[in-house]
């Protein structure tokens, strides 16, 4: 991997850390007045994805988005903006944290239905394929989605048409309180299952970043090859509570013995600490960066605070094409 | 002792698993730490987790599981943590479990409960928040049920799970705090009876759900104006109490019908639909209704303010059916908390 994107990969993450970090702090003020999915900890596979993915590709993710939308490209002002409800966000506060989307960079938008957006990824890869057009569409999902009926039936017919399908799933081990073992049988792991279909599947620490994006850009070349959508899945934990700002562990749903063990993995300063080893990075180099995140997230916080809310008649607009209905 | 709406389902479940072994329950985080909102808090540690268990993400295949189940003998009831999560088991709702009477030439029914809850405020958002009763109301062999009272929620619940038939009981995310006698024991509620709320001659104003909380607020304003509703409380969509709410028509001759769901197709409608078309005679002005907006709702607070209906709007209907003004600015100032949380208990993010 290129120092470049070595570097690229540590700000990423470093930047979605943040990011969320100072959503949670702030969320207790109240201003920030809808659900939000946090993913601290997780940071790897969407700033990998980021880096492997092109501008003109698309995607699409459910309601645990806020990193995939950064690490496409969204813009971060708009993405808090739209948290905050104000007309400056990426949706024009219409949707909120669960509904993101920015499509000059490729993010064509994630829903807060678990599974609800796998096939429409599929969909958006079918004119890729058709036109020819190099562009791949990428799936963003967590562990809960294959167990719903549209990610099988979605798969099955990305296979039939052979489509530049990604299907990225973040497996952290829960959905909402629900680990794995209530949802599937003991000993089942998902890229072996989802293999069936007769698709390529890949199995990773999805807490090594620069190993995510190694799988992943052999992975993106295949498919933009026209080889047919492939399916990865990367293991990784999600650090605070399933919904909202707070750590959860005093519920007992998980163990704190695997909450420290996975915090022991934190991706973030494993890169770090392994950039500066190799001498790709100095301990200099990453305060600047901090220091250019901070800026730019407080910039977002203040663009959110001082942006206005939607006038009262935005509510009755954007539910069809024309004023008619 | 007065308890919450979430522990009188929760009341209602441990009745029901109790007295009957086929009961089963379960629904995606029914044995978590969180019970769903409280309601079915613990119930797999007092029941055994062959009854009480948590599902996969499966909301289709899982409805089906059920209808198979009751088939077979069993109760079950089923949870979504959002009504909106369930609209991935329509078909097994409206092909299977409300037609299997029915096309099966009465053989046998499906006695399925399926539990859906409607959220709001705090940033639900247009997924998060529909309140689609008049969709399985529309739909011939399904149950609706919609209690808005922690006495009501118990009694229609151990009604709906001991029915014979599929019930959809509706429940709303801000009902679940508020507190009422709730008697103890197997006290099952027949389905399709309404309740009156209060009783007076000048209107009848029609409410299921939350909408009722709102138009109890409306209604007692009135009353210190001189004015004196009927006010019902519908509890079941289907079967629908007609008896009661033309009884009250025929006494006040206005009709406002309320909805928690959009107007156009909604249940407001239908009910003014019903009233006009049987007894125009008895109307003496024009039924009115008041529903949700042909919009889905958004997420900015900004843009809620004006979404839902409100006490205030209640009592301004009434006033105009009535030609006379009302004064709604001490309602509105007693609200002391934000418009998009059911109470002060609320902070998000749920
Ligand atoms: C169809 C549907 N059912 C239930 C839910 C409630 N729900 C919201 S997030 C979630 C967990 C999803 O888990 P996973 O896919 O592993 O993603 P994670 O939250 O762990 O990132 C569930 C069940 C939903 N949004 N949609």
């Amino acid at each position: 991997m290129n120092p470049e994107t070595s570097r690229r990969l540590l700000f990423d993450m470093l930047r979605i850390r943040s990011v969320e970090e100072t959503i949670a702090a702030r969320y207790g003020e109240q201003k920030m007045r809808c659900p939000t999915h946090l993913s601290v900890g997780q940071e790897a596979v969407s700033a990998a994805a980021g880096a492997v993915l092109r501008p003109t590709d698309l995607a699409v993710s459910g309601h645990r988005a806020h990193a995939h939308y950064l690490a496409k490209g969204g813009s971060l002002k708009a993405m808090i903006a739209e948290i905050y409800g104000k007309v400056t966000g990426c949706a024009r506060g219409k949707g909120g944290s669960m509904h993101l989307v920015d499509e000059s960079v490729g993010f064509m938008g994630s829903t807060a239905i678990v599974g609800g957006t796998v096939p429409v990824g599929v969909g958006l890869s079918y004119p890729m394929k058709l036109n020819q057009t190099g562009q791949i569409s990428c799936v963003f999902l967590g562990d809960a989605v294959p167990e719903t009926g549209v990610f099988f039936e979605s798969v099955n017919f990305a296979v039939v048409k052979q489509l530049p399908v990604l299907f990225l799933c973040e497996n952290n081990g829960y959905s909402v309180y629900s680990p794995l073992s209530v949802r599937q049988p003991p000993g089942r792991k998902l890229y072996e299952l989802v293999a069936g279909f007769g698709l390529k599947t890949h199995h990773g620490d999805g807490n090594d970043a620069r190993a995510v994006y190694a799988a992943l850009s052999e992975g993106v070349a295949a498919i933009r090859a026209g080889e047919g959508p492939r399916f990865y899945e990367f293991e990784t934990y999600r650090w605070r509570e399933h919904c909202g700002p707070m750590y959860d562990n005093d519920l007992g749903y998980r163990t704190m013995a695997e909450f420290e063990a996975w915090k022991l993995r934190d991706p973030v300063p494993a890169l770090q600490r392994a950039l500066i080893t190799e001498a790709i990075v100095t301990a200099a180099d990453v305060a600047d960066m901090q220091a250019e995140i901070d800026a730019e997230i407080e910039e977002a916080f203040a663009f959110a605070e001082s942006s206005p809310f939607p006038p009262p008649e935005d509510a009755f607009t954007d539910v069809y094409a024309s004023a008619a209905g | 002792m007065a308890t919450t709406f979430a522990a009188a389902i929760r009341d209602g479940l441990a009745t029901a698993l109790a007295v009957d072994d086929d009961v089963i329950c379960f629904g995606l985080g029914t044995d978590d730490p969180k019970g769903v909102f409280g309601t079915t808090l613990d119930l797999h540690k007092q029941f055994g987790s062959d009854r009480v268990f948590d599902m996969p993400t499966s909301e289709a295949a899982m409805t089906g599981f059920a209808i198979g189940a009751a088939l077979n003998g069993m109760r079950p009831v089923m949870t979504h943590q959002r009504l909106d999560f369930a609209l991935l088991s329509l078909d097994q709702l409206v092909n299977n479990a409300a037609k299997w009477r029915f096309m099966f030439g009465g053989k046998r029914g499906v006695p399925i409960t399926i539990r859906m809850i409607i959220g709001r405020g705090w940033g639900q958002g247009p997924t998060h928040s529909q309140s689609l009763q008049s969709w399985f109301a529309h739909i011939p062999g399904l149950k609706v049920v919609m209690p808005t009272t922690a006495e009501d929620a118990k009694g229609l619940l151990l009604g709906a799970i001991f029915d014979d038939d599929p019930v959809i009981f509706l429940e709303h995310r801000w009902l679940h705090n508020m507190k009422g006698e709730v008697p103890a024991g197997d006290v099952r509620s027949p389905l399709g009876k309404a309740r009156i709320v209060r009783q007076g001659d000048a209107v009848t104003i029609v409410a299921m759900s939350y909408m009722t909380v709102e138009a109890l607020h409306a209604v007692d304003h009135l009353a210190t104006q001189g004015i004196a509703c009927d006010l019902i409380d519908l509890r079941s969509i289907r079967p629908l109490d007609w008896p009661a709410v033309i009884a009250s028509v025929q006494k006040t001759g206005r009709l406002l019908a309320l909805d928690s769901g959009h107007l156009t197709g909604g249940v407001a409608g239908e009910i003014v639909a019903r009233v006009a078309t049987d007894h125009f005679a008895s109307l003496k002005s024009a039924p009115q209704r008041l529903a949700a907006p042909d919009v889905p709702e958004a997420t900015s607070p900004a843009l809620t303010k004006n979404y839902h209906v409100r006490a205030e709007h209640i009592a301004e209907a009434v006033g105009r059916m009535l030609g006379r003004e009302v004064e709604i600015a001490s309602l509105v100032a007693q609200r002391t908390f934000p418009h998009d949380v059911p109470g002060t208990w609320f902070s998000g993010p749920f």
